[in-house]
């Protein structure tokens, strides 16, 4: 399916998705209860069966967090970026899609870790790479750490 | 007295002689006994540090590599700076291990291969004691090893050390079962379990040459079976590096651990002579029927010489195995045992005690 | 003894109990600790605890410009450290849209081909180790120093080299280097048979590694398991074949795909993958282009805003590379989706219900760097 088709599709099954422009990938900001149910259709779909969760990964836009979804199907070999955003800084959650995707479930708990985004009715949200008693998380834009940062 | 190297049998009875002529029959047993333990000492060091040396050798060789080669001339002198090394070691002591197992296992693994070395026939006559059931008694006193090493992971209050001692339970008793079945096979053929009438029962030809296939079968089956009884790669797993750091001796530091270090090679060095005497007879020297001058040259190779070359060329075998290949399962290595080693090893003394009855051996 | 006595065992047969292996372990290859519920040898369950090594390279990067991140990535699997750097130059030229050199294009390729080349050799090196096989160790790391020898000839360092900067090469190749690598090609294809020799056509080998492990495509996709592993399972994830960066689209190679998915046949992908990088190199290497070894480049690097995503075959899997720019000369968010990260993922799942021994196997198979997991 090429984009012009994908973009249609997409906007089909969720109509309030907004197209966001992007040379690369085929973009799309899809509000967050909408998302769960959105990527079991992008899966289970013959025409889109989005199979293959690439990257997913989370970005602090200081007005919001946002989750990031590449998705590629390995049928059909066309890809979408999805993204998700959520403006609570301190519980902000996003359902998990590990139960579709199961390699979401290592990079949901490193978004976790990192980005601070909690990941509605994951198995096992701990932290992955930092210690349990970490205070913090380190890719925020407001992490500050006197002692291992070093500012310019 | 008249003293040779190709017949050490005068020589100990000259000791023996020269002691209960000065000495009342106690004291004579006694500074016998004494005289007999250094020299199985002073053997037992010595053929320890250069099997340590040999192998590191060996398995350079095999890797491309040169070995060690600073300390002395090639190296030589290398195990023995390792000895010091492991003698000034500190002792770690771990908490919660039971302290008095943890303190007695490495001896019971090094007296087991002690006694078993008492049996061996070096040369003629040279000999520390020849039981009529010389045989038994090396199998049955070997055997003791495997209380040591599960004394040591069952102590040491440590997992790997646990799962370590029981795959060695699991494995040195499922193996022993092929080293005696094999061992038996031989003793059909040879007619007794006294190491010397072994020997001597190859004057006129090895027993791997004269008991046909059936002969050859248990030698190929003792050599799997003995390799897997000493604990050495490919069937390793009681230490098995890359799975349980070190197995059963992963906590034991310094002189203690050195002592399951030595154990091991002595170990090997037993199952070694064993194979060479029962199977390549012993001190005997190679001999071809009617070849007279052969013969003639071979005789001129002392006895010793013989056993020592016969022991390290099935040592060397050892060797290579454990460097060529992989390491197996657990369940493979039992499998191995079960399903395959041990109904070849009867159907093979059935069939040996057959050609023994009809006579067809040489 | 009253601890002991007390502790509450329900059912003796029923108990399992756990073994930490690692941070310091031989065969986790690196600082990663798997707590490994086990019942007898056999394991119940496997929880991966990592972060041993994590040095935050996604926070420094959003501090450091382009052509520093570079010398990051070289950290993150420091095996194929060009392969890396190959990723964030692409991405870079990419956003830039600056057109490289022919000739640049000829040598990356290359270089890529003889690092996977030397990182799987250094797999097999511990894949032996690992399955018990000391000497296969020696073997590997022996003909691995004649490709770290042609590294340093003409990149002057050995393992993290650095050498792409964006836009092109830190320096043209040494006047050595074709016949150098034509020499190594010649010569690994005689020593790869004594690989098969002493360890592929081994029995031991072949009884502890057949049908253990077994990942199926629909596994493999979904875990998003990538490189030779992911390819034994069926699962046709070459980079190199879909998306083709370099000159990969002017050399005829082929994607070898398994289809059992076992811990063997993950093991064969990476043996064929030895022999169709030595086909690629082949190709190149009497055709390489003269030019200018660096395009012309500003000096200092800034993105113009937006997102870029950038994704190369490495020696284990799929790398990709996300950069968030706000238009400075760093980025705004750096992420490197890194394929051990998700290999890593699909231990628990594989080594369920197998041996301890089978646990090793199966890790060696999927061919962990630490660094590259924990980033």
């Amino acid at each position: 399916m090429n984009n012009e088709a994908l973009k249609e599709r997409i906007l089909g099954l969720v109509p309030d998705a907004e197209y966001q422009e992007n040379k690369q990938f085929l973009t799309f900001i899809i509000p967050p209860a909408k998302m769960h149910d959105l990527a079991l259709r992008l899966k289970n779909e013959a025409d889109l069966a989005f199979d293959y969760l690439f990257c997913l990964t989370a970005v602090d836009m200081v007005k919001f967090l946002e989750v990031v979804y590449h998705l590629e199907s390995t049928t059909h070999r066309h890809q979408v970026v999805l993204k998700v955003r959520t403006e609570d800084r301190v519980n902000g959650a996003v359902d998990t899609v590990c139960d579709i995707w199961r390699t979401a479930e290592f990079h949901e708990r490193e978004a976790f870790d990192l980005m601070g985004i909690r990941f509605n009715n994951h198995p096992d949200l701990r932290r992955i790479f930092l210690e349990e008693g970490w205070v913090g998380h380190p890719l925020r834009k407001d992490y500050v750490d006197e002692v291992n940062i070093v500012e310019f | 007295m008249n003293f040779s190297i190709y017949d050490f049998t005068s020589f100990t009875q000259w000791i023996d002689k020269v002691l209960y002529d000065n000495l009342p029959a106690f004291w004579a047993i006694a500074v016998e006994m004494t005289i007999i333990g250094v020299a199985i000492l002073l053997f037992y060091a010595l053929i320890g540090l250069f099997l340590v040396y040999a192998e590191r050798k060996v398995c350079a060789f095999m890797q491309n590599r040169v070995g060690p080669n600073r300390v002395g001339p090639f190296g030589f002198f290398q195990t023995i700076a390792d000895l010091f090394k492991l003698l000034m070691k500190e002792l770690v002591y771990i908490k919660n291990a039971d302290k008095l197992l943890f303190n007695i296992a490495p001896f019971i693994v090094i007296i087991a291969s002690f006694m078993a070395i008492a049996a061996i026939p070096f040369a003629k006559g040279l000999h520390a004691i020849d039981f009529d059931i010389g045989i038994l008694y090396v199998i049955a006193v070997s055997s003791l090893g495997v209380v040591g090493i599960l004394l040591a992971g069952w102590s040491s209050n440590n997992k790997y050390s646990l799962i370590g001692a029981m795959r060695s339970g699991a494995q040195i008793v499922s193996y022993e079962l092929s080293v005696g079945l094999s061992l038996v096979t031989i003793i059909i053929l040879a007619g007794t379990m006294q190491f010397s009438a072994i020997v001597e029962g190859q004057a006129n030809g090895w027993f791997i040459f004269k008991g046909h296939i059936p002969a050859f079968i248990a030698f190929i089956v003792f050599l799997i079976a003995s390799t897997a009884e000493t604990n050495r790669g490919p069937f390793d797993l009681a230490e098995a590096e890359s799975e349980l750091t070190a197995g059963f001796h992963t906590e034991y530091s310094g002189i203690k651990f050195a002592f399951f270090f030595l154990a091991e090679y002595m170990n090997m060095f037993i199952v070694a002579s064993i194979a060479a005497t029962v199977f390549l007879g012993g001190w005997m020297p190679f001999h071809v029927g009617g070849w007279e001058g052969f013969n003639h040259i071979m005789d001129f190779i002392p006895p010793f010489v013989w056993y020592i070359g016969k022991t390290f060329f099935i040592i060397w075998i050892m060797m290579w195995f454990k460097w060529t290949f992989p390491r197996l399962r657990i369940d493979q290595l039992l499998t191995l045992e079960w399903k395959y080693l041990l109904p070849i090893n009867l159907v093979n003394i059935l069939i040996m005690a057959f050609i023994v009855l009809m006579g067809w051996h040489f | 003894m009253k601890e002991i006595i007390n502790l509450p065992v329900k059912n003796v047969e029923e108990e399992e109990y756990h073994i930490n292996m690692g941070p310091q372990h031989p065969s986790t290859h690196g600082v990663l600790r798997l707590v490994v519920s086990l019942k007898g040898e056999i394991v119940k369950s496997l929880k991966p605890h990592c972060g041993y090594i994590h040095r935050g390279i996604e926070k420094m990067c959003e501090k450091d410009t382009y052509p520093q991140i570079i010398h990051l990535t070289d950290r993150m699997d420091y095996l194929s450290a060009h392969i890396n750097n190959h990723a964030v130059c692409m991405l870079v030229e990419k956003a830039l849209e600056v057109e490289v050199p022919e000739r640049v294009k000829y040598i990356r390729t290359i270089v890529d081909e003889l690092n996977r080349i030397a990182s799987h050799q250094l797999w097999w090196c511990s894949f032996g180790m690992d399955m018990g096989g000391l000497t296969c160790f020696f073997y590997g790391l022996r003909d691995r120093e004649k490709i770290l020898d042609i590294f340093e000839e003409s990149f002057g360092s050995r393992l993290l080299h650095s050498y792409y900067t964006p836009g092109g090469l830190m320096m043209d190749i040494h006047p050595n280097f074709q016949k150098n690598v034509k020499a190594f090609i010649k010569y690994f294809r005689k020593k790869i048979k004594d690989y098969d020799e002493l360890l592929t056509g081994n029995i031991i080998m072949q009884l502890r590694t057949r049908g253990i492990g077994v990942l199926s495509k629909e596994d493999a996709i979904s875990y998003g398991i990538t490189g030779p592993s992911a390819r034994a399972s069926g699962f046709a994830c070459d980079v190199r074949k879909h998306d083709p960066y370099g000159v990969y689209d002017k050399v005829d190679f082929k994607e070898i795909l398994g289809t059992t998915g076992d811990t063997l046949e993950r093991y064969m992908m990476r043996m064929h993958e030895m022999h169709e990088s030595m086909k690629i190199i082949e190709q190149l290497i009497d055709n390489i282009p003269e030019g200018d070894y660096a395009a012309k480049m500003k000096a200092v690097i800034k993105l113009p805003a937006g997102e870029y995503f950038q994704r190369v075959e490495a020696a284990r899997g799929e790398l990709g590379v996300y950069v968030v720019s706000d238009g400075n000369k760093s980025p705004y968010r750096m992420k490197f989706r890194s394929p051990n990260f998700s290999n890593l993922s699909v231990l628990d799942h594989l080594s369920r219900g197998c041996k301890i021994a089978d646990l090793i196997a199966i890790g060696a198979s999927l061919d962990y760097v630490i660094p590259d997991i924990d980033r």
